[in-house]
């Protein structure tokens, strides 16, 4: 199927959008907390050690203290993956990373919480802690978790293909070394839950900045060990997630344990610092890739190793680690993959699921290695990509489906409109271009936690007001997944938008769904709405086929008119037909589902699961860059994306979400990256952790290409992920094209450039000197 | 039973805010941002940040942006704070919060209230900004979602028109 622009159609702005703008919209810290506590944590103050004694009884003597927890008052595990959950809210008789929580107080006000924290004593044993991966890992290291050898918390060996006979069959093999720092989500809400036990009812509700409601659901009931019926989780307005709500996170836990304690509604706001401590994102990365190709540039065979520093907890690393080897397949044609990767513990805050979860710091290195063997070879780096583009329908080695692929298309849009061409090789000095592909999965599609269940529900209610309602678990963090219900079900009814109100993310009210991750919420609950309008519009059509004493299949609906026949003389209005509807059923509630076939849940191989998806996103970016040789200040210049999302349901949301992945690559590409002085996080705050400004953002010039996949919700596959990874590549080879240095690490700070031209003139020197001699 | 703290001083502090003038208990050390937030219920100034880093939390002070969190309320005495709740007229918003609205310039909104009132700061001395200037302005105000393009879109989309 050949792609198509998709840019003749606007968008519609987010229908919560106005409530934003007018700044009425209600996060969690906006909510009414009338008579709250205030919640706050105390923190571990070293790296590892065992805690000998915990005292809180001059806390708890302090005037307007009323709760205090300690990792005594929970017992139990809590984690995303059901074979990995080794954390508890707060430590019990070990502490692993610093800030770790250890005890929790609930009082009158945020002054007295903290003189409160200051009084409970803390007695430790250090262990020697282990702050790089190395380190972990060496022989006598002390484990950080008594069941994984090694600090290694997962080792994967995949291989496909026969490897040796590719390399063998390559005219140029080469290897190199790529090392990318760890990062941050740096979501501009800080963390925050408020939490109300009533001790009459046994019930608790908690409002908080989750993307997974129904996780959350689950683990508060394992912790606290409450019945799930006792528990209702409401998400409020979200100020971005990006994966740091991805899985539940301590303080949600300790909110609620604080609420049960002190039999009452606890509030906790995360300082900005205690929110980056909390993590869970993008682990720092060593990466060492090895290629094979042919004259014409064909790929023969890849081998990567991939060693991930994951931190004190499992959280989400066996499947981080998963993905980076998935990942390498399933954009290219690549005959023979080899993949070994390493998640290794640390004494530092977990890693976790972070945009484009897995798979980036492999493209990087990947897509900078192509560009260095095509230079060698003397190929143009779009003639790379176009030979060993991938044809669908197909299936990779490791099992993974590729029904829709708009990857060339990409490529001919970002080539031309960045007057590749032209330009190349023709840049001014320190000025350069450079490009790179990458993809994305349109959600996993295999659920974290298995049931059997359809992967999406969505319920729809219509009632005498003539209006539906939308009913779905999916969280709207921002990425604008709620207007995408409504288009959906608009759409599918033939009725205006404004006729759709959705609620999204209430347990007690939304059906199950797990949640915004993997970008799956497009193509699974997209499908699942479509799924309930239709079922929806069966119900109407046979209630107007019955007032119109006409045969069902007669009724054509468009605009919200129902008729006999296209262009018929007797018609009903939407609102006519909703009547006639009710009159036979009362108000009217219809469900729609959708399930992930299993032939799409990926490889049979141990860790198949992770990389299956019905269908991948696709970009090409070209990247225009400065490089200061004095300086070592890269500026960026423009951006030319294509994004192949299958098809746009709302090209102005995916023109917003492609402009914001390329530009969260661009932060871990130029200057993002977290920092520990033994342990302790150097970058906590904004002006530590440096995130682009709007001086150093470049224009982004997003281009949408619709390959209409046969599976997704009118052809749709995900627009949220897929390009990012694609922009710390592109800016390193364009680097490359300005100056003439490789850069082996990632962010591109001026310290590292300058280092890089260093060591560049260095070799350049004796290499000369070689020839002189 | 748990007394008030009698640590900070308390004093009057008369105000204007979205054009009406109020009258309120402050103590000495209360930021302007708990005034507005917690006292005069105005939560669409957000916190992002341990302070003076985010610009989420952008007001303006006798049409001036500042930064509430870093601005103690009473130094605010007899003074005029607009935030994002006072530029909507009769419910309406105003064409820089439809441009924020229609050209997406929002996505999850939390940065949103401190960028538009930076914004509009903007657009009141200057009404045709050029992209640079726009940079200028907003150069404190951090956004993580929309990698700044419709921002951008958003100010030029009212830049030149009547308020």
């Amino acid at each position: 199927m050949t792609a198509a622009f998709a840019s003749s159609r606007p968008g519609v702005p987010l229908i919560d959008g106005i409530d934003k703008v007018l700044g009425r919209a209600r996060y969690t810290a906006d909510l009414d907390r009338a008579g709250a506590l205030v919640g706050r944590i105390l923190r571990s103050p070293i790296a590892h050690g065992e805690i000998v004694r915990i005292d809180t009884a001059r806390a708890r003597a302090l005037d307007g203290v009323i709760a205090i927890v300690t990792g005594a008052d929970c017992d139990k595990t809590y984690g995303v993956l059901p074979i990995a959950m080794n954390e508890y809210p707060m430590a019990r008789d070990r502490v692993r990373y610093c800030g770790e929580p250890i005890a929790a107080v609930a009082a009158v006000d945020e002054e007295t919480a903290q003189r409160a924290l200051d009084l409970i004593d803390v007695e430790f044993r250090a262990l020697p802690a282990y702050f790089i991966s190395k380190d972990a890992r060496a022989p006598d290291a002390v484990l950080l978790h008594a069941n994984k050898p090694g600090n290694v918390e997962r080792e994967v060996h995949h291989d496909f293909g026969d490897i040796e006979a590719g390399f063998a069959a390559a005219d140029l093999v080469r290897e190199h070394r790529v090392s990318c720092a760890e990062i941050n989500h740096a979501q501009i809400e800080p963390h925050a839950c408020l939490a109300d036990f009533d001790p009459v009812t046994g019930r608790l509700t908690v409002q908080d900045v989750s993307q997974v409601v129904y996780y959350l659901h689950l683990m508060l009931a394992r912790c606290l060990d409450m019945d799930e019926s006792q528990i209702r989780v409401i998400k409020p307005f979200v100020g971005g997630g990006f994966g740091a709500r991805v899985e539940v996170l301590n303080f949600e836990i300790v909110t609620a344990l604080l609420a049960r304690a002190a039999g009452g509604r606890v509030f906790m706001q995360l300082t900005r610092e205690e929110t980056f401590i909390t993590h869970r994102a993008r682990p720092q990365t060593d990466v060492v890739l090895k290629l094979g190709m042919k004259k014409d540039g064909r790929f023969t065979a890849c081998a990567c190793e991939v060693t991930q520093r994951g931190g004190a907890y499992a959280g989400y690393g066996v499947v981080t680690i998963l993905y980076a080897g998935a990942l390498l397949q399933g954009l290219y044609d690549i005959p023979a993959v080899k993949y070994d990767g390493y998640r290794v513990y640390a004494n530092l805050p977990p890693c976790g699921a972070m945009r484009g979860h897995g798979g980036v710091n492999t493209r990087h290195a990947f897509e900078t290695l192509v560009d260095r063997m095509a230079r060698e070879l003397g190929l143009d780096p779009f003639a790379v990509r176009r030979a060993n583009l991938l044809h669908a329908p197909m299936q990779t080695m490791n099992g993974l489906m590729v029904q829709s692929y708009g990857l060339a298309e990409c490529l001919d849009v970002v080539e031309q409109a960045s007057g590749w061409k032209e330009r190349i090789g023709r840049m001014p000095p320190g000025k350069g271009l450079g490009m790179s592909c990458s993809h994305y999965v349109s959600g996993s599609a295999k659920p974290i936690h298995f049931t059997g269940e359809p992967h999406a529900v969505i319920h729809l209610k219509l009632d005498h007001d003539g209006g539906v309602t939308a009913l779905t678990g999916a969280a709207d963090i921002g990425q604008g997944s709620s207007t995408m219900v409504a288009i959906a079900v608009a759409e599918t009814l033939e009725v205006g938008i404004d006729r759709i109100r959705v609620i999204s993310s209430d347990t007690a009210v939304t059906p199950k769904d797990n949640g915004a991750y993997s970008s799956r919420i497009t193509f699974m609950v997209g499908n699942a709405a479509i799924d309930a309008a239709k079922n929806l519009k069966k119900i109407l059509i046979a209630a107007a086929a019955k007032k119109l004493e006409a045969h069902p299949d007669e009724i054509d609906c468009a605009g919200g008119i129902f008729r006999v026949g296209r262009g018929g003389q007797a018609m009903l209005s939407f609102k006519e037909v909703v009547a006639a509807a009710l009159v036979d059923e009362g108000a009217i509630s219809v469900k729609g589902s959708f399930t992930c076939p299993v032939e799409f849940q990926g490889g049979k191989h141990r860790g198949g699961a992770v990389g299956s998806t019905m269908g991948f996103s696709y970009g090409a970016q070209v990247v225009e860059t400065s490089v200061d040789e004095a300086t070592g200040m890269v500026t960026i210049d423009k951006v030319w994306v294509a994004l192949d999302c299958g098809h746009a349901i709302n090209p102005l949301a995916v023109k917003g979400q492609i402009e914001g992945q390329v530009w969260m690559g661009m932060g871990q590409a130029l200057c993002e990256e977290t920092r520990y002085l033994d342990g302790l996080p150097a970058h906590a705050s904004f002006l530590d952790y440096k995130m682009p400004t709007i001086v150093e953002s470049p224009h982004i010039e997003a281009f949408i290409v619709e390959s209409n996949d046969p599976n997704g919700p009118f052809g749709a596959k995900e627009a949220s992920e897929g390009a990012l990874a694609g922009f710390p590549p592109a800016m390193v080879n364009a680097i490359v094209n300005a100056i003439g240095v490789e850069l082996d690490e990632i962010p591109a700070t001026p310290d590292r450039v300058l280092e890089a031209i260093v060591q560049h003139q260095r070799k350049v020197k004796l290499a000369q000197k070689k020839a002189r001699s | 039973m748990h007394e008030p703290s009698a640590q900070y001083k308390k004093r009057l502090l008369r105000i204007k805010v979205n054009g009406r003038w109020r009258e309120d208990a402050v103590a000495d050390g209360c930021m302007l941002v708990d005034y507005l937030r917690d006292t005069a219920g105005l939560t669409g100034v957000k916190t992002g940040c341990d302070g003076g880093e985010c610009g989420a939390c952008t007001v303006l002070l006798d049409g001036l942006p500042v930064l509430a969190c870093v601005t103690l309320a009473v130094r605010c005495e007899g003074r005029s704070v607009e935030t994002i709740e006072g530029l909507a007229a009769q419910g309406r918003p105003s064409r820089l919060q439809q441009a924020f609205h229609e050209k997406l310039g929002a996505q999850c909104g939390y940065c949103t209230p401190g960028m538009v009132m930076a914004s509009e700061a903007l657009l009141r001395r200057n009404p045709t900004p050029t992209d640079d200037e726009i940079r200028a302005a907003l150069a404190g105000n951090l956004c993580r979602c929309t990698g700044y393009v419709k921002i951008i879109e958003s100010v030029k989309a009212v830049a030149g028109l009547a308020p």
